[in-house]
């Protein structure tokens, strides 16, 4: 059997888009990088790293199987030690968001599961995990009726917005937002933030991520590559 | 309805009920070492219990992920908030703080956890009566005075508004645990006094338009001031019966 060499790396630098200055680390992706999940992909955001494994569809346990479409089972480890609440938090925010893309009625009484490795945390984790599951479930071949994509930012002390913040960058702020947008609408499909902030930065925000949000999904459709080799896997 | 000093035992107590949604909270004031990061504040360590009184749902054994995610989506919101400024519950400054344990419990589920909880938690905080602590200067052994008790400081009042999205069309406020189970995307909202978010709570689910959060926002103010109206009436009742 073949071994499936198909290391696609796609690297982009940091760019503007809009009429909000918004710049991004530098972001790359790889899919299908490990032999056993059905699905693969690590995503790294600047410094911030994180890799992702899907399984799926299969057997589902009689108590946790739903009889009309899949059940999704998302798991984060953290680099050190073992998952504690913070995680199980961020997994209902990925499961959720990924339930809704995904198209779950075409394998009833299935299971899907996707794993989130935390490899280096530098900042915006959560939209890290978004985006390289987003990646990973693209990688399996899943139906999804949109791509979505997760994006961090940051309101400093001083008003000032800052987007894909660094770990550093994330301890100075008053406010921590993680949005995630679906490549369709452009609408919100996940919001979790931390800190406060008035209504007007909410909706100068959102019109920030809109922006933002197109490019990021350009960016990771254009690093996913064509797909001649799923053929020779199947053999 | 909300009713205070439910639990004797309890440093601050409060129990809630949002239609059948029932829950109570009971802070426990412990005397602890500061975390090094942070040796001048005490801290909070909230936890939420759905246990299998409340709903055929939950199962006896560890927290699920519904408790979970609440839990931190409470530390979170007080964390956010500032609440309590965390350098009140500080006794020795690297040496002695107050750790505040505040648990709570569902013991009714009908949908709407989440404002519950934080209704129940703040109302419980306000009540919450810490006693007097000095450190005796020769054995450097800190003294509890049981009599002389000192109230915990509230910085903002803050109120959760909860909706049910059904497809961006339909927006329920304050759903019922039918109305969740059908509906296709949660949406809490966290508003203060002086009409500053501390939360935007949408755990994933169908997307929602921009002018559909907005409007979600806005109903959450109106609710922040009708919410505050009914916590001082009980503040204020049991003064006068005081």
């Amino acid at each position: 059997m073949t071994p499936s060499a198909c290391d696609k790396s796609a690297f982009s630098t940091m760019e503007v888009c809009g009429s909000l200055t918004v710049s991004l680390r530098e972001f790359g992706c790889e899919q299908s990088l490990l032999s056993r999940p059905d699905g693969s992909a690590s995503f790294v955001q600047g410094d911030t790293s994180v890799m992702a494994g899907v399984y799926g569809p299969a057997e589902v346990k009689v108590s946790k199987e739903i009889y009309d479409r899949a059940t999704l089972e998302v798991l984060v480890q953290p680099k050190v030690g073992l998952p504690s609440v913070r995680e199980r938090s961020q997994e209902q925010c990925v499961r959720e968001t990924c339930e809704a893309s995904l198209l779950l009625t075409l394998h009833p009484r299935s299971s899907l599961t996707l794993i989130l490795q935390v490899l280096h945390d530098d900042g915006s984790l959560l939209s890290c995990c978004l985006n390289a599951a987003c990646m990973a479930l693209m990688d399996a071949g899943l139906p999804m009726s949109c791509l979505f994509c997760g994006v961090t930012c940051a309101i400093s002390t001083d008003g000032q917005i800052i987007t894909d913040p660094t770990a550093a960058q994330e301890k100075e702020s008053r406010a921590l937002m993680t949005f995630a947008i679906d490549s369709a609408k452009h609408s919100v499909l996940m919001s979790s933030t931390k800190g406060s902030f008035s209504v007007h930065e909410v909706s100068g925000l959102m019109t920030g991520k809109k922006e933002c949000a197109p490019f990021q999904t350009n960016k990771t459709v254009n690093a996913k590559p064509k797909r001649p080799d799923v053929t020779n896997r199947l053999h | 309805s909300l009713f205070t000093w439910s639990i004797s035992t309890a440093d601050g107590s409060a129990l809630v009920k949002l239609g059948n949604t029932t829950i109570i909270c009971g802070i426990k004031a412990e005397l602890a070492n500061p975390t090094v990061e942070a040796p001048g504040k005490g801290y909070i360590v909230p936890n939420v219990d759905l246990p299998p009184l409340c709903s055929s749902r939950f199962r006896p054994g560890p927290p699920g992920e519904e408790a979970q995610a609440a839990s931190q989506f409470i530390a979170d919101v007080i964390e956010s908030s500032e609440v309590i400024k965390t350098e009140d519950l500080s006794i020795d400054r690297g040496k002695l703080c107050w750790v505040l344990y505040c648990d709570l419990m569902c013991l009714d589920y009908d949908g709407n956890i989440l404002d519950a909880c934080v209704i129940a938690l703040l109302a419980a905080l306000k009540n919450t009566r810490l006693p007097e602590v000095t450190i005796n200067k020769e054995t450097s052994a800190p003294e509890v005075n049981l009599e002389k008790r000192w109230e915990l400081q509230i910085h903002k009042h803050l109120v959760s508004a909860s909706f049910c999205i059904f497809d961006d069309s339909i927006l329920i406020s304050d759903p019922t645990a039918e109305e969740e189970t059908l509906s296709t995307a949660h949406l809490t909202v966290v508003t203060d006094e002086d009409d500053r978010l501390c939360s935007v709570h949408k755990p994933g689910g169908t997307s929602l338009s921009g002018e559909r959060l907005q409007e979600c926002i806005s109903r959450a103010t109106t609710r922040q001031r009708e919410i505050q109206k009914l916590i001082a009436k009980v503040a204020h009742s049991v003064k006068k019966a005081q």
